[in-house]
């Protein structure tokens, strides 16, 4: 048996070392590849705070994914063509600055996700999976709909956006970007599910009526953990758009929420690292079997259906046998 | 499977081509859908390409899944650009991947020679001296119909298309030529398959034929709905929904439609007879319109390739842009935005003992270009 | 717009609402009795479609097909309820979600292996093509109509077996106390897979039925499912009555909503921008419906009230 630490600082070193091995022997396409397992395990990171340590199962966190994409997408293709955005009350043009294109991503992503939260947040069990897909295929059909930003083409964005004077289309450095966020994701994590706030929203899965006896509403702490969950994950999708220069109306689709919770199944539910592993787990899976057949995805059925039945606790759970936020 | 069976292709090339040193080598990435929905284009272009590049030791050829999904085109892209350094993209089927993948890999210094989509958007203001279209600019197909609505005489037509990209510019290329009015316009939800709510409509709208651009399962989903309707009304829709692959699904219920294409398999010439002829041999099918343009982009290519060089960029643009091949569609050249000037036909669909085809019954458009040329600043 | 438009788009809403109680009504049962959520219930449509399409090209015969998919569908059904879903009962909702979820690419890619990538062909029987008189002026579909009887039908027959039989005074004792009815003697197991079965079966057919006049593809199934759970979040979960209820009103809410949106923003923009925006918030307005349901009611039209 190992312990849980070190299977969790094995993961982002071997994911570190991997990147940097694959730049330092000019294999730009891993790099990619690791940069894609690192923004796919943030989404699922943000996913992971409502999903593991709150209990409510969002099916719909593409929404919040791909509006983050697109928010990157809008803001660079409006300063790549010099258009402004809007020109009234104010004169709103586009920016291809990080710093300025994830502060808007978070603000938006917060504003959208207090609305979604606020309605959601009514229902619980099933009705709340549904609900969240039910907005979440609301945004998809819009965007697939309207013309301005190409519809179900997709959005090109011909410049990775800068940060000060680094040089984002460099692969590497685009990926230690994407890994100080995943990084910070981790980190916030870690403290707010120890914080007060973070042992309310636990005890919140358990029992309502207990949490609302010593004075807690939990509506609030729940809609608290729904927007700053939408926000990580909203931040990652607008990684995602950039790593890709491209963002389309599948990164909103119900089978991106689908493939977010089987990150964090795989990895094992309610462990902090269990999204990253999940993610590991799945781009090599994809990969590796991928590469053999074109009917992989019969493979990986198995593999998921096998995990639960067998495994449960993820892999995580699965190697370390121990059940800490369980 | 067939990865497993390419790595053999790709290693028995590689032995042969050290062999024959002194011909120009090239390495080609191709990036197409084989697995999930609509995987049977891309299979179709891939067997027609692998067929014409057959017992050709000069390529070497990497294929790659995209699973009909931008981003993984896009990863795609970038692994055989960074990692294999191919010379030449191809492959991509939908107009989405083809936008996130191409003005990346143009501006990277490869080539890309599109089998199948050709969006406005790289006919006209993003149009690139290295990117070609050997299928057709996607209007086309549309502005055929239109032009074959005029000559059969059709007055008032009734159009619809799904809500997308790709939907609203084959009702704006039908408008284009259609001399008539319209007796209604409807844009339908990607992906729909019941078209009840639109054929009603049809039948109160008094129109005298119907123009419908549905690709895919939607298309069989109308054409049969619309067999069961009662309406008489002539139907006229560009070839993907009543091609080889999919007639079968579709039925008796797409005999005698008129459709456009530019290609068929009953196009009188000898490349397109040898290409019929080989590829029931090799693959067992008839051809379909797409694995005809995979067929095109391969010779296109070797033709190319006979005359320059890749490493010399500039001659090698220079070969494809010439277009020095024997294409199954005849005669075959590139406007200035590097997509096809070429006859489109129309085509009815008939019944050749049990299996339903089609013929060529005229010519919609002749030597047709596109609508985008003059916004191509190359 | 006239009279005659609007009945028939009224009959297309009634049709549409039918196949969805199909659908719908086996997720309801299943997930009211059992308390499992099945994301490939939408696979079971598409095995149904696809076995008839089969027995329809060997067979030349529709109603042998029907059957088929009757037969397939819910074989198919009992085999995942033994192999897998009956490991799942005491999971949470979030292990059943996934399972489930691994079954659809399971379903569909092993179907894209037997069946090959392109769609397969099914026809109307010559009995039931063409169209018929209707109430005067109106020209119906046959086809239609049949779709709409077969799901009258099954209609009366699902409220038949729950509300009169033995076997639906287990199943209601089962929505209710599961350790009552095991108590008393049933075979909870038995009823469970026998139950599975059922929803399956009824899925497989309401999946030939729609495969008919639409195409028989992979990945058909789970534009239907996502439909069907609208309906049963909408109807309150768990209960027949208002799974058919929001069947037919989610069935006429999108097929009235194709029709009259854009036609009613004709009168304000241009028809080309009027179709296209139309038609935008058309495909959104299950989901506003679905929104606001639940927004009133938490828990749907005829779901249980939560203290």
């Amino acid at each position: 048996m190992i312990s849980e630490k070190i299977i969790n600082l094995g993961c982002i070193t071997c994911l570190l070392i991997f990147s940097l091995v694959a730049h330092y022997m000019d294999e730009p396409y891993f790099v990619t590849l690791a940069t894609r397992i690192t923004i796919f395990a943030m989404a699922a990171i943000g996913l992971n705070l409502v999903l593991g340590f709150g209990n409510l199962i969002s099916l719909g966190h593409a929404a919040f994914f791909g509006f983050g994409g697109y928010i990157s997408g809008i803001l660079a293709t409006h300063a790549f063509n010099s258009e402004p955005i809007f020109e009234w009350p104010l004169i709103f043009s586009g920016s291809s600055n990080l710093i300025v294109i994830w502060v808007l991503t978070a603000l938006l992503c917060s504003a959208l996700a207090l609305v979604i939260g606020f309605f959601c947040l009514r229902t619980t069990g099933v009705y709340f999976i549904m609900i969240t897909l039910a907005f979440a295929q609301m945004i998809y059909y819009f965007a697939i709909s309207w013309p301005s930003y190409g519809g179900e083409d997709g959005l090109s964005i011909f410049i990775r956006s800068s940060l000060f004077n680094i040089n984002t289309m460099n692969g590497m450095n685009f990926f230690l970007i994407c890994f100080f966020w995943l990084g910070l994701s981790l980190y916030l994590t870690s403290r707010i599910i120890q914080s007060p706030f973070g042992l309310a929203l636990r005890a919140s899965r358990y029992n309502l009526d207990r949490v609302k006896s010593v004075g807690i509403t939990p509506f609030r702490i729940q809609l608290l953990a729904f927007v700053i969950s939408g926000v990580i994950t909203g931040i990652a999708g607008s990684l995602y758009a950039d790593l890709n220069r491209f963002v389309s109306p599948s990164s909103l689709s119900w089978q991106m929420s689908g493939e977010l919770i089987v990150f964090i199944i795989i990895g094992g539910v309610g462990y902090i690292y269990g999204p990253l592993i999940g993610a590991i787990f799945f781009v090599t899976f994809e990969q590796i079997f991928g590469s053999y057949s074109e009917h992989w995805q019969v493979f990986l059925g198995l593999l998921i259906i096998l995990t639960i039945l067998f495994a449960r606790g993820g892999l995580i759970g699965f190697l370390s046998r121990s059940r800490d936020y369980e | 499977m067939f990865k497993l069976i390419n790595s053999v292709i790709v290693l028995s090339v590689l032995v042969a081509t050290s062999a024959f040193a002194d011909g120009h080598k090239l390495k080609v990435g191709m990036i197409t859908t084989l697995s999930g929905g609509g995987s049977g284009l891309g299979i179709d272009v891939r067997d027609g390409f692998m067929l014409a590049i057959k017992n050709n030791k000069n390529i070497e050829i990497i294929i790659e899944d995209d699973q009909r999904k931008p981003d993984i085109a896009v990863q795609l892209a970038d692994k055989m650009i960074q990692s294999e350094k191919v010379d030449v993209l191809t492959g991509i089927i939908w107009s989405n991947l083809a936008m996130a993948v191409v003005p990346a890999a143009v501006n990277q210094g490869k080539f890309y020679l599109s089998p199948n989509a050709g969006p406005s958007a790289l006919a006209g203001k993003g149009c690139h001296k290295n990117y070609f279209n050997v299928a057709w600019q996607n209007d086309n197909l549309h502005e055929a119909a239109g032009g074959h609505a005029n000559s059969a005489g059709f007055k008032k037509t009734f159009i619809l298309a799904p809500n997308y990209p790709a939907g609203k510019d084959a009702l704006t290329g039908f408008k284009r030529y259609f001399k008539g009015e319209l007796a209604g316009e409807i844009y339908t939800k990607l992906g729909q398959k019941d078209y009840s709510v639109e054929i009603a409509q049809i039948r109160a709208s008094n129109a005298d034929s119907i123009f419908f651009f549905l690709p895919g399962g939607m298309g069989i989903g109308f054409m049969k709905q619309y067999a069961q309707s009662g309406i008489s009304i002539p139907v006229v829709g560009p070839a993907f929904s009543f091609d080889q692959g999919i007639l079968k699904a579709v039925g008796v219920a797409a005999l005698g439609v008129k459709n456009t294409s530019q290609w068929s398999k009953d196009l009188d010439n000898e490349a397109n007879k040898t290409f019929v002829a080989d590829f029931r041999k090799e693959f067992g099918r008839l051809p379909s319109l797409y694995a005809s343009q995979g067929y095109d982009t391969g010779k296109l290519l070797i033709s190319a390739m006979e005359k320059a060089n890749v490493k010399d960029a500039d001659s090698f643009r220079d070969a494809i842009r010439a277009a020095d091949f024997d294409s199954t569609r005849g005669s075959f050249k590139f406007a200035s935005n590097h997509h096809p000037i070429q006859d489109i036909y129309v085509r009815e669909v008939i019944k050749e003992g049990d299996i339903l085809t089609n013929k060529i019954v005229s010519i919609g458009l002749k030597d047709h270009s596109n609508a985008y040329v003059d916004q191509c600043s190359m | 717009m006239t009279f005659e438009l609007f009945i028939e788009q009224l009959l297309n809403g009634v049709q549409f609402g039918f196949m969805l109680f199909l659908m719908s009504a086996g997720l309801t049962l299943i997930f009211g009795v059992m308390g499992l959520i099945n994301l490939a219930h939408g696979s079971f449509y598409m095995v149904g479609a696809f076995s008839a399409a089969a027995v329809a090209t060997v067979f030349g015969s529709f109603w042998l097909s029907l059957l088929a998919s009757l037969i397939f569908a819910s074989l198919a059904g009992v085999i995942v309820e033994v192999l897998v879903i009956r490991r799942l009962y005491n999971r949470d909702h979030l292990d059943q979600v996934l399972a489930t979820f691994a079954l659809i690419l399971l379903f569909s890619e092993s179907v894209r292996w037997i069946f090959g990538a392109y769609p397969l062909y099914l026809d109307v029987p010559d009995i039931l093509s063409g169209t018929i008189q209707i109430m005067g002026g109106i020209y119906y579909s046959k086809y239609r109509l049949f779709i709409i009887m077969v799901g009258l039908l099954l209609s009366i027959f699902l409220f038949f077996l729950i509300g009169k039989t033995n076997l639906g005074v287990q199943i209601r004792a089962g929505q209710h106390d599961r350790e009552m009815i095991s108590a008393l003697g049933v075979d909870i197991s038995k009823l469970y897979t026998f139950l599975f079965g059922i929803g399956a079966a009824l899925a497989g057919l309401a999946g030939a039925l729609v495969g008919t006049i639409q195409s028989v593809e992979v990945g058909m199934g789970e534009p239907v499912l996502i439909l069907a759970f609208v309906v049963i979040v909408i109807g309150g979960i768990g209960s027949i009555k208002g799974a058919l209820v929001a069947s037919l009103i989610v069935g006429c809410v999108d097929t009235m909503g194709r029709f009259l949106v854009p036609w009613l923003l004709t009168t304000i923009t241009d028809p080309s921008t009027a179709m296209s925006i139309g038609s935008a918030i058309a495909s959104m307005l299950i989901y506003i419906l679905m929104a606001i349901v639940l927004i009133i009611r938490p828990t749907g039209l005829f779901g249980k009230v939560l203290t």
